[in-house]
């Protein structure tokens, strides 16, 4: 079972506002000791996430929180947006795959940096991403 | 609004990103430079991302167009400094940036954008001449 230990609300609505969350994801991280890699695979794929939110979501808020399952604790980042919603999420998870032009590596490429990773969509209400980044894992 | 500077060294351009990039940054960072090659007709850029903290697929995706822009332009572009986290994450995001030539600092790179446009031809040749003894 995975319990939440502390949290905090960031709210994104402009792209500098990314570099403030990536600050405070960094402390959390350095508060339960991750390691340099693991730190800069989460922030990179919040770099990702926190992209789409702004792009396609029109902004949103992200919780940080530093939650524990047993031994190990970790850092769990929700975004949510109020956007459109994605229509097809088997498809938006495939590499390569983009409705703008990008190179379509955000979301697969997120999820392949972090330990866990949940996506729900609802069509015309928003999407709300969740990922875990183990403090080992 | 903000900038990243970017040094005119001889036939060089040389650009040390020292802050967090944030999108909008890196795009104003491409478009100057490629202005700034046409406008010194240089042979080479070399951009130092050893304070650079994170990569991501956008970030990585401005450098390949920094480095094919200038391509087309007859100027060669280095990335020198990646840091080991930085390098690892952009593996496993699945972004190796193909035909991006790096090098471990500064000074290598500088080595390697001479070698590139073959501007020590002249030492080259002395080299070629001693192989040949």
């Amino acid at each position: 079972m995975i319990v939440t230990l502390s949290k905090d609300t960031i709210n994104v609505q402009r792209e500098q506002d990314t570099i403030f969350l990536r600050n405070r994801i960094k402390e959390w991280a350095t508060k339960i000791g991750m390691g340099l890699v693991n730190q800069t695979k989460l922030i990179t794929a919040a770099s990702e996430l926190v992209r789409n939110m702004l792009k396609y979501g029109g902004g949103g808020t992200v919780n940080i929180e530093i939650v524990t399952k047993g031994r190990e604790n970790g850092v769990r980042l929700i975004f949510v947006d109020k956007g459109p919603g994605i229509h097809d999420i088997n498809q938006a998870m495939k590499d390569g795959f983009t409705t703008g032009k990008s190179l379509g590596l955000g979301l697969p490429g997120a999820k392949r940096l972090v330990s866990e990773f949940d996506i729900q969509s609802v069509i015309n209400e928003g999407t709300t991403i969740s990922i875990i980044k183990w403090k080992n894992g | 609004m903000d900038r990243i500077p970017i040094l005119k060294m001889g036939d060089f351009l040389l650009v040390t990103i020292q802050v967090d990039l944030y999108d909008q940054l890196a795009e104003t960072l491409e478009s100057d430079l490629v202005n700034m090659v046409k406008k010194y007709n240089s042979r080479g850029v070399l951009i130092d991302i050893s304070a650079v903290s994170i990569i991501d697929s956008f970030m990585g995706r401005i450098l390949g167009n920094i480095s094919t822009m200038s391509k087309i332009m007859d100027a060669e572009t280095v990335v020198v400094g990646m840091q080991p986290a930085v390098a690892i994450t952009l593996v496993e995001l699945g972004l190796p940036l193909k035909g991006i030539h790096c090098a471990l600092n500064v000074e290598r790179g500088m080595e390697l954008l001479r070698s590139k446009i073959g501007f020590d031809n002249q030492e080259e040749t002395d080299d070629d001449d001693s192989d040949l003894e």
